[in-house]
């Protein structure tokens, strides 16, 4: 980015929390039902209904704050946000204002080799609204169809404080706060499935200047990439306009991802007045330290511990700890892993190169790989001893990925073995150097490529099975003997 | 001190009700009197004290994490006004 | 007697000595109601054929094991009932029929009670008078030219005019203690969280309370035994044993310590002549042993301007559900959603609501929520302060209900200031969330008069004690009116 000017980053995340009910009543919170068919009078808006507090929604805010080093508070309540929308059937979002249950935390990230702790400003529980579908796009589809849903699914927002100054850094935030949030089993943090969102705030002044320059508000970013993209083009855009002098103005601009660039969201009224206050519905809660300290023991290990773990007791690099750490299952491979095996690079290696490719490839979780630790322990194994050549692995685990089939039985069943019995390779080394006698002598006359061709003769002759470490050295023995 | 008819119209904006000309004038006159009425509550020195958010002195009230069975779709349909395809129809957003 | 002109427990006493049927009840009910109502116009809808029904599925003995077993009772149209439409007096609501039962009419229900029909009120319980109805105006049976008191008013005037022995009501600011003044019944607004508002379309959430209308106190304890109580489904409903609250009614109050307010006897706006009627009052239970004094309760002349900031301000959140997205009335024209938005809700609610909500906003508006709101509630504080300093050795507060008798169809003018001044005794209840009950205590001008009766915090039963033992010994609960005559 431009070095005479500095981007001020901040994010909201709003994470969908993992309880089976709502967070006000008792409606399921399963993903993919059919429209209005996971509603009830309570979080549909209709006369009369009153919210209760679902205690797991509480649990679930507090351990999130400790596994974000915030300060939980000994009481926090609820405020009322009155706006209208047809996916808001209260006309009031009951969220929390001035009390929020998390304050004051932070995490830590790494871009370019760098450490930087991003503060959080506050996280707080809330409900979510419902969903609109439209027919083409919001500003020219005649109607619009209402899904409720996903009304009063329960909510965690986490603030950022300002502190992220390039788009790298508020990706790095965004990876390793879904990784807290997985690891703490907060929320399954699916951005394509909407249980984890983010809107960025951003706004740009000439380096050493001290007052913010306009602040503007990104939504609609649907992947961590798009995150990145939006920032640097709205950095551009407000670059720009300073530049040209023209004036920013302060509003919510959507990202578009077909376009990449940000648009104005053009409303009709001004800034709407949210005319927050609290709840009356809802009594304040009140967070013993006892009851901190009992979620607190149930927090497992989390990513920054795990990577200094892989670090400290494996000696894997930094680069590969944060892979490895990116969610607790991927983690729980590896370990399962090197229960198993001893070498922890290899086992790295393999995770992040072949299995991530085909994870990738064909859309499945790790937790749904038909490939289990044990047998790519086995795999590992295999390879030490010889029995295959990392090369004839690689097809190994392809077929192991797309049938769950052990290494063992595949290799037996497609003849794979790898021949590094030396009598058996010998005789062959013989039969090629007797049937090639011209190329026998170019070799002694210091033609060193003839010695490839021999190799590749025999790869060819064993289909590839022939140790290339054996023959290599008989071939060479061989050779020096004649 | 006393609402405008500016200030009306934005108050009947923010709570989405359509005033007719000839109202505006009327409600503010007769906002402008319980302002007045109200104001009193301003000559009382207040410092220190907590607001009254709830009466009962009580806090803590959850449910447990259950599963209910929700309203049959037919139910919370049956009182739209315009419905299609499972859902409430409302017409253009923006 | 008549049967319809008879209390629960007369009526329960006939049904077990076999001297009266389940239909018989119903039946003399109904017959009562299509003679008068077309005077009192208390009922919105009769829900007659059910009523019938469950009224023959209890005429064996072995059958009705419920509290209230064949016993008629209506509810103000506020309290939502499954598959019976439930307007809120409103034309945004005029054909909404809820999927689901209030709490407490599902309570009423399940103890076998026989819902008769929905109460005519002020439009969303914004109301005095009963004559911001959107339909039609409901009548006082004591004087059919006047108001009956609102916003309960068809509870009020029903119960009064024998239609039904029972309705439930609400009160918000004395929406239940007014009227029932006015038309010389018992109302009983229970302490905030005593009984569940689930079902009970909200007006102003931390003051609303559902409550009881009946013709004497016994019948009171009744149905708030049959409805009191921790409801899961309402996280503000207090998780407080009921006791049985007909065991409170004895005769007795000696040694009870009774205190009167000078601030409210003082009120310039106070009927002389309800002013001589409560004292009397006071008198009387000095003879019947109680310990009378004069109390002070500094700030309850800041409770009417405090009720009008907090009630519209949350009237303004709770009114906002009714946008016609998901039912209610909606513009069916308008071709775009702010439209729809504007002019359903211009069409659908009467001028007080509008009034109400559109200052609700006002007082939450930033700018505007310092100085009104949150100043609101630090006085709402010291309001409840002074109750809970005068309850330290006072056991109950006596005032008057109101401080003029009823007045006039259409002398008011509808706004809320004007009629609403009369619940300038009973809106301090609902800011401190405590118990209160008005009882006859007479007539000024040939017209009811009602006293009130204030506890602490979930002490219904000394009310419910001090009112019974009020009614034993005076006549004034006795009297049969003729609709639109004097009394007998």
């Amino acid at each position: 980015m431009n070095q005479d000017y500095e981007v001020i980053i901040g994010l909201e995340v709003h994470a969908e929390l993992k309880t089976d009910s709502k967070i006000f009543c008792s409606c399921s919170t399963a993903f993919g039902a059919e429209p209005n068919t996971q509603i009830c009078p309570g979080c549909s808006g209709f006369p009369g209904m009153l919210p209760v507090l679902n205690k797991k929604v509480v649990e679930i805010a507090i351990k999130a704050g400790l596994a974000l080093n915030c300060e939980i508070a000994e009481v926090c309540r609820f405020d009322r946000k009155n706006y209208f929308y047809p996916d808001l059937p209260r006309a009031y979002q009951i969220s929390q204002l001035d009390f929020p249950i998390c304050r004051n935390g932070y995490l830590e990230i790494e871009v370019d080799g760098e450490k930087k702790r991003i503060g959080i400003n506050r996280a707080h529980m809330e409900e979510d609204a419902g969903k609109l579908v439209h027919q083409g796009n919001i500003t020219s589809t005649p109607f619009s169809l209402v899904d409720l849903n996903r009304s009063g699914m329960p909510l965690l927002e986490i603030v950022s404080e300002p502190d992220m100054r390039s788009a790298q850094e508020a990706r790095a935030y965004m990876e390793k706060l879904r990784s807290i949030l997985l690891f703490a089993g907060i929320s399954d943090c699916k951005m394509q499935e909407g249980s984890l969102r983010c809107d960025a705030n951003i706004s740009v002044r000439p380096r050493g200047q001290k007052h913010f320059g306009i602040r503007t508000e990104i939504k609609n970013l649907n992947s961590f990439r798009a995150l990145e993209r939006a920032i640097e083009y709205e950095a551009r855009r407000h670059i720009e306009a300073i530049e040209d002098g023209e004036e920013l103005i302060q509003e919510t601009r959507t990202w578009n991802e077909a376009k990449q660039i940000t648009m104005s969201m053009r409303s009709k009224e001004q800034a709407e007045d949210y005319r927050y206050f609290p709840d009356p519905d809802l009594l304040p809660v009140k967070i013993d330290r006892e009851w901190v300290e009992r979620i607190r023991a149930t927090l497992p290990e989390m990513p920054d511990q795990a990577q200094q773990r892989l670090i400290t007791q494996y000696g894997l690099p930094s680069y590969d700890a944060a892979v490895l750490t990116m969610t607790p299952e991927f983690l729980a491979y590896f370990d399962a892993c090197m229960d198993l095996y001893h070498d922890a690079k290899t086992v790295s290696n393999w995770m992040m190169g072949e299995l991530s490719k085909f994870l990738n490839q064909n859309n499945i979780e790790i937790s749904d790989c038909k490939v289990k630790p044990a047998a790519l322990a086995r795999l590992l194994t295999l390879i030490d001893e010889g029995k295959i050549s990392g090369k004839m692995a690689k097809t190994v685990f392809e077929e192991m990925f797309n049938t769950g089939q052990e290494p063992d039985a595949i290799i037996k069943g497609k003849g794979m073995v790898q021949i590094s019995d030396e009598s058996t390779l010998l005789k062959l080394i013989d039969d090629t150097l007797t049937a090639n006698p011209k190329v026998v002598e170019d070799y002694k006359n210091g033609k060193a490529k003839a010695f490839g061709f021999f190799v590749g003769q025999i790869m060819k002759a064993t289909k590839g099975q022939a140790n290339p470490a054996v023959v290599n050295k008989l071939l060479q023995k061989r050779l020096q003997e004649i | 001190m006393t609402l405008t008819i500016k200030e009306i119209e934005d108050i009947a904006l923010l709570a989405r009700i359509k005033l007719q000309e000839d109202e505006k004038d009327k409600f503010a006159q007769q906002l402008n009197i319980v302002r007045e009425f109200t104001n009193r509550i301003k000559e009382l020195d207040t410092e220190g004290v907590e607001p009254l958010t709830h009466v009962l002195p009580t806090y803590n009230v959850f449910r447990d994490d259950n599963v209910c069975p929700s309203s049959p779709r037919e139910e919370m349909l049956s009182n739209g006004p315009l419905v299609e395809d499972g859902q409430y129809k409302v017409p253009k957003i923006m | 007697m008549e049967l319809h002109e008879l209390g629960l427990y007369e009526l329960q006493s006939k049904l077990n000595q076999g001297e009266v049927s389940p239909q018989e009840i119903i039946n003399a009910i109904f017959k009562r109601i299509h003679e008068v109502d077309d005077k009192v116009k208390a009922f919105l809808t009769l829900d007659e054929e059910n009523a019938i029904k469950k009224a023959a599925a209890l005429c064996k003995g072995e059958n009705r094991t419920g509290l209230m077993a064949g016993m008629p009772f209506a509810l103000k149209d506020l309290i939502c009932t499954r598959g019976l439409r439930t307007t809120c007096a409103s034309r945004m609501l005029e054909n909404f029929i809820p999927t689901y039962d209030a709490t407490v009419a599902s309570r009423l229900n399940n103890a076998q009670g026989i819902l008769i029909g929905k109460l005519n009120m002020d439009e969303f319980a914004m109301g005095c008078s009963n004559e911001l109805s959107a339909f039609f105006p409901t009548h006082n049976p004591w004087d059919l030219n006047r108001v009956p008191g609102g916003s309960s008013g068809g509870a009020a005037a029903a119960v009064a005019a024998r239609e039904v022995p029972v309705a439930l009501g609400s009160d918000t600011a004395g929406s239940i203690r007014q009227p029932a003044a006015y038309c010389g019944v018992v109302g009983f607004k229970p302490s905030y969280g005593r009984v569940s508002r689930w079902g009970v379309a909200a007006y102003a959430s931390s003051m609303d309370q559902v409550g009881v209308i009946a013709r004497n106190v016994e019948d009171c304890a009744l149905v708030l035994n049959t409805i009191a109580g921790k409801d899961p489904l309402d996280g503000t409903s207090a998780d407080i044993e009921v006791p049985d609250y007909t065991s409170y009614l004895i005769p007795d109050i000696k040694g009870l310590r009774l205190g009167y307010p000078r601030e409210f006897f003082a009120q310039p706006a106070l009927d002389p002549g309800i002013k001589d009627l409560v004292e009397e009052a006071l008198r009387k239970y000095e003879d019947m042993g109680a310990i009378v004094e004069e109390i002070s309760l500094p700030y309850s002349e800041y409770a009417l301007p405090v009720y009008y900031i907090i009630g519209p301000a949350e009237a303004s959140a709770n009114m906002a559900c009714y946008d016609g997205v998901r039912f209610g009335l909606r513009d069916l024209e308008a071709d775009n959603v702010l439209d729809m938005y504007c002019n359903s809700r211009a069409n659908g609610f009467g001028d007080e609501v509008k009034r109400r909500v559109m200052w609700g906003t006002y007082v939450l508006s930033s700018g505007q929520y310092e100085a009104y709101y949150l100043k609101a509630m630090k006085v709402r504080r010291l309001i409840k302060n002074d109750f809970d300093n005068v309850f330290a050795h006072i056991d109950l507060i006596i005032t008057p209900t109101t401080p003029t008798t009823a007045f006039k169809l259409g002398e008011k003018n509808n706004d809320f200031l004007t009629s609403c001044k009369n619940e300038v005794f009973t809106v301090s209840a609902n800011l401190a969330g405590l118990p209160a009950i008005s009882i006859p205590c007479g007539f000024s001008d040939g017209l009811p008069v009602g006293m009130q009766i204030i506890g602490s915090a979930f002490n219904e039963g000394k009310v419910l004690q001090a009112a019974y033992a009020f009614q034993q010994n005076t006549p004034y609960h006795q009297y049969k009116l003729q609709i639109g005559g004097e009394q007998k």
